[in-house]
């Protein structure tokens, strides 16, 4: 029941709403009740709304509003990026992101190898119910 | 004997500004050359005297005048072109079918026809598609493409998918 990610300076979240949808930013300030100061290593620190930002478990350690070499060195120590992409959500988005970048002839290999997958898995079935029975 | 080659004529006065040369009349009748072709010929420019023409044969007045002016149409020089291929579709493009008796069946590109209908190939023996024709617009290209630099598909056209005239010797 208690809230274990908090809005902090170094609390790293994904942007879910906006031209900016899908990126991951760091909080670096927050400027009243509603928005925060994010920034990321290549875009321009710039203010965004809450509501618009999903925040991650990753937090790291930066003091409030470091100059962006900083801001990249701290995220290079704490390995945001790998963090993100091994995380379950962050492996999630990665998929959702390449199924929907697929080829028609992506699809085909697929359709192929899911009766693949499906052909093994109903073997090992078979086998398991012959002993069961 | 072989025509000389001439090289193209390119004039010796260059264009200042459309309409206006750089050169005067008197400056570019010097450029020319004109007065030494006149020196040459002894102060008169060369004259040849024309070539006689053969007699035009004598054509007769027409027998009929018709009453009224009748306006002859002008004459149509169109020459149709085969459709424009899209520039999605390369030969060796897998495309998908959209009508037909093979509708969403992936095929091979081989070429355009004269006509501009594609010549498709399943190829028969993977998905049952014969060697057949195919009009561009009933056809999604896709981005995969398969190589075909080693087929020859030259003995294919039109001609070759015309219905054959039944002629019966009794």
């Amino acid at each position: 029941m208690p809230f274990k990610r908090f809005v902090e300076i170094g609390r790293v979240a994904l942007i879910n709403y906006g031209p900016e949808y899908g990126r991951i930013v760091v909080i670096v300030d927050v400027i009243d009740q509603t928005r925060a100061l994010v920034d990321a290593p290549d875009m321009e620190r710039s203010p965004i709304n809450f509501k618009r930002l999903s925040l991650t478990d990753i937090k790291i350690d930066i003091k409030r509003v470091p100059k962006k070499k900083d801001l990249i060195k701290a995220m290079e120590a704490a390995d945001v990026k790998n963090k993100w992409e091994k995380s379950s959500w962050g492996r999630k988005l990665i998929v959702k992101k390449r199924r929907a970048a697929l080829n028609d002839f992506d699809r085909f290999k697929i359709m192929l190898a899911k009766i693949k997958r499906a052909g093994v898995v109903r073997q090992e079935l078979a086998k398991l119910r012959k002993t069961a029975a | 004997m072989a025509p000389k080659q001439r090289t193209a004529r390119v004039s010796r006065n260059p264009e200042l500004i459309r309409g206006i040369g750089k050169y005067s009349r008197s400056a570019m009748y010097h450029k020319r050359g004109l007065w030494a072709i006149k020196a040459k010929h002894g102060g008169a420019f060369p004259r040849h005297d024309p070539v006689a023409k053969p007699a035009a044969p004598v054509e007769k007045p027409p027998k009929f005048y018709p009453a009224d002016d009748v306006k002859k149409p002008l004459r149509n020089k169109h020459r149709p072109k085969p459709t424009k291929l899209r520039a999605s579709i390369t030969p060796g493009t897998v495309l998908i079918l959209l009508a037909g008796r093979f509708k969403g069946k992936r095929v091979v590109f081989l070429k355009q026809l004269p006509s501009g209908l594609l010549l498709v190939t399943g190829p028969f023996k993977i998905n049952g598609v014969p060697l057949r024709r195919v009009n561009q617009a009933y056809v999604i290209g896709t981005s995969t493409k398969v190589d075909i630099s080693s087929v020859n598909v030259d003995k294919f056209d039109d001609k070759y998918f015309s219905k054959e005239s039944q002629k019966k010797t009794k």
